[in-house]
């Protein structure tokens, strides 16, 4: 089926501040798209997992967000991409309570779940690009 | 740099988070409270986070942190105020907070507390 793009902003993941400031656009435009509380806050906090990968594993980034309307439902769809290390297993990055680094190991596993669209492309030595999409 | 405010109430110290905070400002807050913890003695650590709209687990282990940092100098920390949305959210993302003591609002983390105290007081009697 067609996506039709509505909307489209490139945000730039590169410190903390980025990372606020992804969480906060994401945040209007889960308002403007009228998304309950609870669906705003699984998108914003997907979105906060990936930015801070983006920036922290993958040496900074962007943050692609396209708002969707394909004449039956509307939704946004984000996705990060950096040019960092990649992943060489994704099987186990995937997997909850492993990290490279010694913290929680949720963020990949845990956005999985809280969105209805994920996918995850990476190349080691090339980057990695995560797509997540959510409806209304 | 802009810090989170620490308020002294009694025996306890206060804190509530009205920002959203970035990374470093959480690893500072976490730091500012262990050293104020230590310095003020206090007998107990209330965070309200009613007006955070999103905990993450970067967020998350650093509530874990501070629970964890305050009980080894003798005080608990709970964590008061979380947004139903938020709490859903949590759960769905896996993170636990099962070392973390959690309570309604601040009376009742306040109350949670002070029987905490009561009863360690009662455990050092016997
Ligand atoms: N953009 C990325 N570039 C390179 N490696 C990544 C990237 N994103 C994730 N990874 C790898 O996947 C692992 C798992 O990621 P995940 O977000 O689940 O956990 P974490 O970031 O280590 O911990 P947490 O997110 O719970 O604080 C990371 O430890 C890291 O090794
Ligand atoms: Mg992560």
């Amino acid at each position: 089926m067609m996506n039709n793009i509505v909307r489209r902003e490139v945000i730039p993941l590169l410190s903390d501040e980025d990372i606020v400031r992804a969480r906060k656009i994401v945040r209007d435009w889960t308002i403007s798209l009228k998304f309950s509380l609870v669906d705003q806050t699984k998108l914003v906090t997907a979105v906060s997992e990936l930015a801070r990968n983006t920036v922290e594993h993958g040496g900074g980034g962007s943050a692609l967000l396209e708002m969707l309307d394909d004449s039956i439902r509307r939704g946004i769809r984000l996705t990060f991409e950096d040019q960092g290390p990649g992943i060489a297993n994704i099987d186990q990055a995937m997997t909850d309570g492993y990290s490279s680094r010694g913290s929680l190991g949720l963020g990949l596993g845990g956005t999985k779940r809280l969105v209805n669209e994920f996918d995850l492309s990476s190349e080691p030595g090339k980057g990695t690009r995560v797509t997540i999409a959510r409806w209304k | 740099m802009e810090k989170i405010p620490i308020i002294k109430m009694g025996d306890f110290l206060l804190v509530s988070i009205q920002v959203d905070m970035h990374d470093r400002l959480a690893m500072a807050l976490q730091d500012d409270l262990t050293i104020r913890v230590a310095k003020e003695r206090s007998k107990g650590v209330l965070i309200d986070i009613s007006s955070l709209d999103v905990v993450d687990s970067f967020i998350g282990r650093m509530l874990d942190n501070i629970a964890a940092m305050t009980r080894a100098l003798g005080t608990e920390t709970v964590v008061v105020g979380m947004q139903p949305a938020v709490a859903i959210t949590i759960v769905e993302l896996g993170l636990s907070l099962e070392n973390i003591y959690t309570a309604l609002n601040v009376d009742k983390g306040m109350a949670l507390l002070e029987a905490r105290m009561k009863a360690s007081v009662d455990e050092n009697d016997e």
